[in-house]
């Protein structure tokens, strides 16, 4: 254990290489691009690599290529960059390769403004790219939750063969702040499923009852082939609607059905009751916190839920959660985007959006001029 | 049924996806025969082993050629399989990575990954089958249809000059520069087998016949007659220089190779910049 004042990509980066990175590859872009350049000096020292290719499209297919290697990959991004992954990403999904994405988002749409912060591309990352399945999303908030979770997002890559992205942003990339950071020894590393059988009786796509394949490896022996078309178990293209539709359940299913295992928030409670709940993730729930604390001063007894997982959402966990507060804020630094996904799961209450649109870190004043509002009528 | 005589290549066939889904007279097949049998070669002369090998396509029918070759074999997004493989040769150099696709897959769409990966001289085989038109979406115009050509998206015939894969790769410094035609096996594989033992970037032009679209819009229907047409294209030179790699349809295809040197590539680079750091 050693203990450091870094901040949020400085965090990711080294939470990624405590999980394991051994292959980065990237294209630059504000504000994802320190994460690039500190593992471009971090990654030889332990025997990885860190490469520059041309751009972001080569950068995702070569993560998938060297995960097919069976080394722990990723790359990190923003808005624009991510857009051009999504192709790879759908690639990763079908071909369960695990994988992980940083993705650091910046102020939008187009290129926005780079070196600003926002929360807008919380929809693109979890249904931007084409097949409608699911991966998971995690969101940090402060450099110590971007440690942390960065190594629980290689170990569900690892553990259910899928990519998983790491949702942060602009102020979170830029803010300092004291990290306990672990060595491998002192916390669970997931390491891929190899496979137990012998090449001729594998079959590459066959689930075990965790509904993940075991992974052969490039090298490992196996002769083995990776298919981005529709597949059996065997790899063998079957344009079917039987082949498909099992192929799609085991995909959705192997993710979905693990929401408990993935969800992961933080609750506030300043006054120890919850009559209102304000959700938020990533930077702006700093702000959110601010927020409730100074709430209570008004008599609002409001909580905080972090939300850490964006998706797969618990839903059971999240109503349970919101079961005592008679009005559910969201806030977040967009036009109240995951509101929508709220909304969706609490069906019983008011669920109200509050949408800061601020380049800077959202602004505590705005939250609580918003909830007062709602609050008085 | 089952298969009375084997052929000796089908220990490198994944014969459990044949028959392929090639035309009758599509020249893949000759290609992939020919790179079979260098491969063949290499292997029992001891200078590589099976394991060794591995096959990265994308998408279109060349790009299944990864598909059916039995090795550690990978198939990616359209015109993505040049960084892939460039991953998988930096985690694992002592690999021999093989990348084939199409003129549409590798000089079309990813025409940017070609040309960073020969500047880096990044130690791949790629080969790209010329059929001078996008095949499996139904014959629509490519980076190297021969100009006049009519083809489903240039129906008053293609006016764009075609893209010369020799001199591109030339011009940025790969070390073997090679072009064969399925109308040559023997000469094919003979290219193939020496570009399977240099380092460096290898790029292996095949021009390949495609009658079932590309033959029929010129209006040879006939998989022979395309075939025999364009073996009289074909001029084959023992030592060409890089002014006769010129494309040109009417004037005939120079075959041979363009290019054979032993500048480093980008893995012995990386190989010493890793023993300076060890240091």
């Amino acid at each position: 254990m050693r203990v450091d004042y870094v901040n949020g990509n400085t965090a990711i980066a080294e939470g990624a290489i405590t999980a394991g990175l051994r292959f980065y590859a990237g294209y630059p872009i504000t504000p994802s691009s320190d994460i690039f350049e500190y593992l471009s000096r971090r990654l030889p020292e332990v025997g990885g690599y860190a490469i520059q290719l041309e751009d972001e499209i080569a950068s995702i297919n070569a993560v998938i290529g060297a995960s097919w290697c069976c080394v722990k990959s990723m790359t990190a991004t923003s808005g624009p960059g991510f857009s051009l992954m999504v192709e790879g990403l759908s690639i990763a999904v079908m071909t369960e390769t695990p994988l992980v994405i940083a993705y650091v988002m910046r102020a939008g749409p187009a290129t926005g403004v780079p070196t600003k912060t926002g929360q807008y591309d919380v929809l693109q990352a979890v249904y931007g790219f084409h097949g409608g399945l699911i991966i998971p999303v995690l969101a940090p908030s402060t450099p110590q939750e971007a440690y942390d979770l960065t190594i629980k997002a290689f170990n569900i890559s690892e553990k259910l063969r899928t990519p998983v992205i790491l949702l942060s942003d602009a102020v979170l990339a830029n803010t300092f702040g004291r990290v306990v950071m672990r060595s491998a020894g002192e916390i669970e590393i997931i390491e891929r499923k190899k496979p137990t059988k012998p090449p001729h009786l594998y079959k590459p796509y066959e689930a075990e009852e965790d509904l993940v394949p075991p992974m052969a490896c490039i090298g490992d022996g196996y002769d083995i082939y990776v298919e981005t078309l529709t597949h059996d178990e065997r790899g063998v293209y079957a344009p079917t609607t039987h082949v498909q539709r099992k192929l799609m359940e085991r995909l959705y299913k192997k993710i979905i059905e693990r929401s408990e295992e993935i969800f992961e928030y933080r609750i506030t409670r300043p006054s120890g009751s919850c009559d209102y709940m304000m959700i938020s993730y990533g930077s702006t729930a700093l702000s959110a916190r601010v927020a409730v604390k100074e709430l209570e001063n008004e008599s609002i007894r409001a909580c905080l839920l972090t939300i850490n997982t964006l998706y797969p959402i618990n839903e059971k966990a999240l109503r349970k959660l919101c079961e005592e507060s008679s009005m559910v804020f969201v806030v977040e630094n967009n036009l109240g985007l995951y509101y929508r996904e709220i909304r969706g799961v609490i069906r019983d209450k008011p669920v109200i959006s509050i949408p800061v649109i601020d380049l800077e870190i959202p602004d505590p004043n705005e939250i609580k001029r918003m909830v007062r509002k709602w609050v008085e009528h | 049924m089952g298969r009375a005589l084997a052929n000796p290549l089908d220990i490198y066939l994944r014969v459990e996806k044949l028959p392929t889904l090639w035309c009758p007279g599509c020249g893949i097949g000759i290609a992939t025969q020919a790179l079979l049998k260098a491969i063949d070669r290499r292997i029992r002369e001891g200078f590589l082993r099976k394991d060794q090998i591995v096959f990265v396509g994308g998408i279109g029918c060349s790009s299944r050629v990864a598909m059916y070759v039995k090795f550690d074999s990978i198939r990616t997004a359209h015109g993505r399989a040049i960084p892939l493989a460039t991953a998988i040769k930096i985690v694992k150099p002592d690999r021999r990575v093989i990348v084939v696709g199409g003129d549409g897959d590798i000089a079309g769409i990813g025409g940017n990954h070609l040309l960073h990966a020969i500047r880096r001289n990044m130690d791949l085989m790629v080969i790209v089958i010329n059929n001078m038109i996008y095949a499996m979406t139904g014959g629509q115009h490519s980076p190297t249809t021969p100009p006049g050509i009519y083809t489903t998206t240039t129906p008053e015939g293609s006016f764009e000059r075609p893209l010369n894969l020799i001199k591109l790769a030339w011009s940025l410094g790969a070390n073997y520069v090679a072009r064969g035609s399925v109308t040559h096996p023997q000469l094919l594989e003979q290219i193939f087998y020496k570009g399977l033992e240099r380092r460096g970037f290898i790029l292996i032009e095949v021009i390949s016949t495609c009658p079932e679209v590309f033959g029929r819009h010129i209006g040879l229907r006939d998989a022979v007659e395309l075939y025999r047409r364009l073996r009289d294209k074909m001029i084959v030179k023992k030592n060409p220089s890089i002014d006769e790699s010129e494309y040109d349809w009417e004037k005939g295809f120079v075959l041979g190779v363009f290019v054979d040197r032993e500048e480093k590539g980008y893995i012995d680079h990386l190989r010493l910049l890793r023993r300076d750091c060890m240091r």
